[in-house]
């Protein structure tokens, strides 16, 4: 047991070894800069490590365009809004740097935001929006290089989310490289339903912008030299249903068998005294001895 | 002392002699509470062996890709093969007498199979260049000489096959010449094959080869200036007939010496009428059928090469192959169709005026219309001619007729099943008669003094037999109304032929069927079944309200043909309503809502995102209303890679000036657009919607409380690169990843998105409660991969921490949920090996949700394994902790377990498997499971043992012999206490 204990520490530290840089790895989010707008978006923020995205092959086009010495570059994009059914419109430019890794591929970093402020007329759009309970949506491309790329990437809320103090609103960008997956656009906190109608006292958004790129999965765990030994015994152990004792399985035969026994053996025990007192006294002098002691304490 | 004695001695035989708990199934058992079913699909082909055989046997092909040797007596499976779902059967037959051949893969496959047993002779794989019609001529005679070659032309290449090992002897290649081969005919007793077709539209080529060694003999060739079009059809041996370009004149082709044609115009030929013509693809001699303005000409072929019409049919008539009898007859079979009776009518083809046979059959009006018919012959005891038919139905089914009578038939469309959904049976009611009581009462004593026997081991062996057939045909489980425990259910299923079965879960019998008349009245034209929802489900009125279901169909194979509704009750079997829709259906999503008549709600979309409210009554549109803007749902496409979110917007803005208030505009909400050129959505799923989740709350080792992450409307998805999405072993594992994502399907947030690097589909997974398992296929590793993801809520954790909130009820457990609310979700995920091909993932459901999960994996095998959902749990570790073992954390391996015991299908095989069910029985520990394929099996499963119910062999008869034997001990015992004490008094 002992060794086996030793052996299983042994291996689990050597996965460790093996797979430290997959367990260690954090969400690669990246937050804007708070200073620029002033936010409580402190949660989510993580360290801005080297990002564990998977670099696919750029389009041939994108990668020629890029090959210029400057391994960064700045591109923006637009973010669009409508009001219910109406048209897009814009309503916002998005500002990220570029990064091209070693191997081609291209990420974005440094997401910079910069929001429109509402004009007169939207704030009358976006007051009939909170009335109606109605969708605000947005959209942006789903490739940043040539917008709008294939087509674009929408995402909505309830206009009744959004308002606190002022506009909340909270943008989660899912990309892979230099495409859009999807945005997701929402109240940075909780939107119960039966949700209230509730004008913003001031007109301004209050923006956080989070940069999302994909994880990478765990790998399968591989017991190199324990496939043998271990993987088997783990699985031996598992297939056998689990063992109950004698008792616990025929506790309700055991029982009435008890009381029988015992009662067969006072009865055996007794049996010779009652024949010992039919018959006068007994002429078997063991039988005697053995009735002797519950005879006295009876006769006490 | 005797009596004690006895008394214990009679307990301990007793309890030596009880039965150990079984956990797994023993060989005795296999079939009390499973049933399996062989099917064969709807038959292609068939060939008869009738002649000096001591089992009469016809051979089939089917739709199914099966082939196999039924029992012409009473149906029965002799053997039965079924090949791959790509390996589709092109032709068959049967060479040297005693092997099978077949045909596959558009013609690349040829094998031959023992006639007898079935097994496998040989196989060939045969190269070609182009892809061509497949033809299999198998030479007539059955001598066993050199000669005896198969003649298979596929693929542009002519290969003359060795009858006994399948060797090619010789091969040529038609490739270079760009001719379209249409026959190859090999003339009884010559030495000369003929190759014909066309070269463009005009050109008629015949080539002459040596049937020796393949050499090219002779190349005829002419120019046709009408052109052909189609088919060609051989008539004779040196005759084919062709259609001319303009399908109004027949062509027929002298190819022998030099190439002769003659054209016939068919208004000429048939009278007044015209319109465009189609020969029949019927293998006849010297007569052809061509169909023509709704009717069936059949044209004989005169010596000179002169067309004569011989009978004119309605094109209802079903014409079989011709039939060589003994005498140098040909024989041929014409099946109508009317009045629920079929008309067989075998005629002689240089006698059409007389009839050779000419008998009626009366048939069940579910089985349509007659598609396909083979005929056979014997010899009648009065030396003459008798023949037999074997007839396709449009339900797919298979009869034979012999002397006016069903002499067997097989339900062979339960091979296709497309959808199922299941049913209640009515209540038991009251008022059963005393004689039924009686009888019963006296079967039951006498079953149980047998079953008595057999526990104390008196039983001989006669009796033996006689519980176990009890066992396996007690009446109990094939009753027609519902149990205590929830066991016996119809299974309705919905097969491709547009039929409607509901079986029985207790034995698996077909309760009625039915073949929709909505679907298959001749308005609708190809139409095909789609899936089945339950539609009625009445609790309140379970007594006087039948259930009903709702199958969704459409005409036609494209999305956007128009829609059909059937609603059918599953009691009867009636259709009670239908209706013809004039929008098309590509969703139908069951809204959660029932109306006063317990209804459901259902929304169909349509090809432009319209909604359609069903059933259409105010009521239904009221309740609706209500929820209106609740109202959301998702689709998929998966050519342009974007998966789209939508919502209602208001009644249809339609260019109709009638107002539909039933019918919905939809907007978008929300979409993700996948890039096309690194993603490829390769699987989606969803959890089903009637699951029923028991505890939201996961206590974990350290006393901790973990919230699953519990919502309807989440959406798996997978997707590959486009380069890897073929088979395994075209893409390399660096070019090659997958990637996971979890959606919410209502705000089209994404809430996990993972990469597996070097791995690629096909992707199968299953979505539960808050976990989805799915199993792909690691590159890197060269093995399957099994993966779960398990997702938790953050924010409801932090909310639900305070444990004075829970005691005094004021924890949010209850709230409505918005999704509009940011979600702080963690997700655990861990992988696994599984050396297994997985051809379809379930999970098992109870009715409470309490019990423990098992997977349901359908293997490559075509058998059902069950794991524990315990040895995909992300939370596994090397060395789980004492406390994390109490809470049942199986050790990390690298492998998933796969227990031979743990097979739910034990011996059996459900060949073709497509798909499991499963369904939650009354009784929480039991869940019903139905895999369907080609093959039907069903059994019930108890994933944490029933720890709620005694089991099926619990020997109530030895508990109450216990008790009985206590009493009298008691009682004993208190006698002869009561007689010590008056003795101990008078001492």
């Amino acid at each position: 047991m002992g060794v086996c204990v030793f052996q299983w520490s042994v291996f689990f530290l050597a996965l460790l070894a093996a797979a430290s840089s997959s367990l260690a790895f954090q969400s690669d989010e990246l937050l804007v800069d708070d200073d620029e707008f002033g936010l409580e978006g402190g949660v989510q923020r993580k360290p801005p490590e080297v990002a564990h995205t998977r670099s696919p092959p750029a389009a041939t086009s994108t990668r020629k365009r890029f090959s210029d010495p400057d391994p960064d570059s700045k591109i923006q994009f637009q973010l669009e809004h409508a009001f219910g059914d109406s048209d897009f419109s814009p309503a916002g430019t998005f500002t990220a740097r570029l990064k091209t890794s070693n191997h081609g591929g291209q990420t974005l970093t440094k997401l910079r935001f910069s929001r429109n402020a509402f004009t007169s007329e939207e704030k009358d759009k976006f007051s009939n929006l909170l009335k109606a309970d109605d969708f605000y949506r947005i959209r942006l491309p789903s490739n940043v290089l040539n917008s709008p790329g294939r087509d674009f990437v929408i995402s909505s809320v309830k206009a009744r989310c959004l308002p606190r103090d002022g506009l909340d609103e909270h943008v989660v960008i899912h990309t892979d490289g230099v495409n859009i997956l999807a945005v997701n656009y929402g109240a940075p906190g909780s939107c119960p339903y039966r949700r209230q109608l509730k004008l913003p006292s001031k007109w301004s958004f209050n923006s956080h912008t989070v940069l999302k790129n994909s994880e990478q999965a765990p790998r399968a765990p591989i017991f190199t030299e324990e496939i043998l030994g271990g993987g088997e015994d783990g699985e031996g152990e598992v297939a056998k249903p689990p063992e109950k004792s004698l008792w616990a399985k025929y506790w309700m035969y055991l029982i009435p068998l008890g009381f029988i026994i015992m009662n067969a053996i006072t009865q055996a025990m007794n049996m010779p005294e009652e024949q010992a007192a039919g018959q006068g006294q007994a002429q078997q002098p063991t039988a005697v001895q053995r009735g002797g002691p519950p005879s006295a304490v009876r006769r006490r | 002392m005797a009596m004690a004695v006895r008394v214990f001695l009679l307990l301990f035989i007793l309890f030596s002699s009880s039965t150990t708990p079984s956990f797994s199934l023993y060989e005795d058992q296999v079939g009390l509470m499973d049933w399996y079913q062989q099917y064969i699909g709807k038959v292609k082909q068939a060939v008869f062996h009738t002649q000096k055989a001591g089992r009469k046997r016809v051979v089939v092909s089917t739709e199914e890709n099966v082939v196999a040797s039924l029992d012409l007596r009473h149906g029965e499976i002799f053997w039965r093969h079924v090949l791959g779902s790509n390996d589709a059967i092109d032709g068959l037959d049967i060479a040297l007498g005693k092997y099978v051949i077949t045909l596959s893969s558009e013609g690349s496959v040829i094998r031959a199979w023992n006639l007898p047993d079935g097994q496998m002779i040989w196989e060939s794989f045969l190269q070609g260049s182009k892809p061509s019609k497949s033809l299999l001529s198998v030479p007539a005679n059955v001598k066993v000489d050199k000669n005896n070659l198969i003649l298979v032309f596929s693929k542009g290449v002519l290969h003359a096959i060795s009858g006994l090992d399948g060797e090619v002897v010789w091969e040529k290649d038609f490739a270079a010449e760009s001719i379209e081969v249409q026959q190859i005919i090999q003339p009884s007793g010559s030495d000369v094959i003929y190759a014909i077709g066309s070269v463009g539209s005009s050109q008629f080529d015949a080539y002459e080869i040596n049937a020796r060694n393949g050499e090219f003999l002779k190349k005829n060739g002419a120019v046709f200036p009408s052109g052909f079009s189609g088919e060609m059809l051989l008539v004779s041996d040196d005759l084919v007939v062709a259609l001319d370009a303009t399908k109004s004149s027949l062509v027929n082709i002298n190819f022998k010496d030099g190439i002769k044609f003659q054209q016939t115009d068919l208004s000429d030929l048939e009278g007044g009428s015209s319109g465009t013509a189609k020969l029949l693809p019927l293998k006849l001699k010297e007569i052809f059928a061509v169909e023509i303005n709704a009717f069936v000409v059949f044209i004989s072929v005169t010596g000179q090469g002169k067309l004569e019409v011989v009978d004119k049919l309605s094109n209802t008539v079903v014409v079989s192959d011709q039939l060589l009898l003994l005498e140098g007859q040909q024989a041929v079979a014409l099946v109508h169709h009317g009045d629920g009776k079929i008309y067989l009518t075998v005629k002689l083809v240089n006698d059409w005026s007389n009839d050779l046979l000419k008998e009626s059959t009366v048939i069940d009006h579910q089985r349509g219309f007659v598609h396909r018919v083979f005929i056979n012959n014997y010899i009648r005891t009065d030396r003459s001619h008798g023949f037999r038919a074997l007839v396709v139905m449009e339900d797919h089914s298979l009869l034979l007729l012999q002397q006016g009578e069903i002499v067997w038939s097989r339900e062979d469309g339960l091979a296709s099943i497309v959808s199922v959904a299941t049913s209640e049976l009515p209540v038991e009611r009251d008022g059963v008669s005393v004689a039924k009581v009686e009888e019963n009462l006296f079967e039951w004593l006498k079953g149980h003094l047998l079953k008595l026997k057999g526990t104390l081991m008196l039983a001989s062996p006669e009796d033996v037999v006689a519980i176990q057939g009890m066992r396996l045909k007690s009446s109990e489980k094939s009753k027609m109304t519902r149990d205590h425990n929830g066991f016996r259910k119809l299974l309705i299923v919905l097969t491709r032929a547009g039929k409607l079965f509901a079986l029985h879960t207790g034995d698996g019998r077909v309760v009625w069927s039915l073949l929709l008349p909505s679907l298959c009245n001749s308005a609708c034209t190809n139409p095909t079944g789609l899936s089945i929802y339950q539609w009625q489900v009445p609790h309140h009125h379970a007594l006087d309200e039948n259930p009903s279901v709702l199958i969704v169909g459409r005409c036609g194979q494209s999305s956007d043909a128009p829609g059909v509704l059937s609603f059918v009750d599953t009691y009867t079997g009636k259709e009670i309503n239908s209706l013809s829709l004039a929008h098309s259906i590509v969703q139908v999503i069951p809204l959660p809502y029932t109306d006063s008549t317990e209804q459901h709600l259902h929304l169909l979309i349509d090809v432009d995102q319209h909604a359609y409210l069903y059933p259409r009554t105010a009521e239904a549109i009221s309740i609706f209303q209500r929820e209106f803007s609740n109202v959301y749902w998702y689709s998929v496409d998966a050519n342009s890679g974007t998966i789209k979110g939508h919502a209602l917007k208001g009644n249809c803005a339609s260019a109709r000036e009638v107002l539909d208030e039933y019918c919905f505009d939809s907007r978008d909400v929300w979409s993700v657009v996948f890039p096309s050129d690194t993603e490829k959505i390769i699987a989606t799923v969803t959890r089903k919607s009637n699951e029923v989740v028991h505890t939201q709350a996961k206590v974990i080792a350290d006393h901790d409380v973990m919230y699953k992450y519990i919502s309807k409307n989440l959406l798996f998805v997978a997707t590959v690169v486009p380069k890897a999405s073929g088979e395994i072993g075209t893409a390399t594992p660096e070019e090659a990843w997958l990637v996971v994502y979890l959606i919410d399907t209502i705000t089209g947030r994404i809430l996990h998105r993972m990469t597996h690097h070097g791995s690629q589909g096909p992707v199968h997974a299953v979505f539960s409660e808050n976990w989805v398992v799915y199993h792909y296929f690691n590159l890197r590793a060269h093995r399957y991969e099994t993966s779960v993801i398990e997702i938790y809520d953050q924010s409801r954790a932090a909310a639900n921490n305070d444990l004075w909130k829970l005691i005094l009820g004021k924890h949010n457990l209850t709230s409505p949920i918005s999704l509009y609310s940011r979600t702080e979700v963690v997700v655990k995920s861990q992988s696994y090996f599984f050396t297994h091909t997985v051809k379809a993932i379930s999970v098992t459901s109870t009715a409470k949700g309490i019990t423990s999960k098992q997977l349901l994996i359908g293997t490559l095998g075509d058998q059902v394994l069950a794991l524990d959902k315990r040895f995909l749990n992300p939370r596994r570790t090397v060395n789980p902790t004492q406390a994390e073992r109490e809470e049942g954390i199986i050790p990390l391996t690298d492998s998933l377990p796969i227990i031979p015991q743990s097979y739910v299908t034990h011996a059996l095989r459900v060949e073709g498997l497509r798909d499991i069910v499963t369904v939650p029985a009354k009784l929480e520990s039991t869940t019903l499971v139905f895999a369907y394929g080609v093959d039907l099996f069903y059994t019930r499963i108890a994933p944490s043992r029933t720890y709620d119910s005694l089991t099926e062999d619990f020997s109530y008869a030895l508990l109450l012999l216990t008790i009985v034997a206590l009493v009298a001990a008691i009682f004993i015992t208190w006698v002869l206490s009561e007689k010590k004490d008056l003795r101990d008094k008078w001492r």
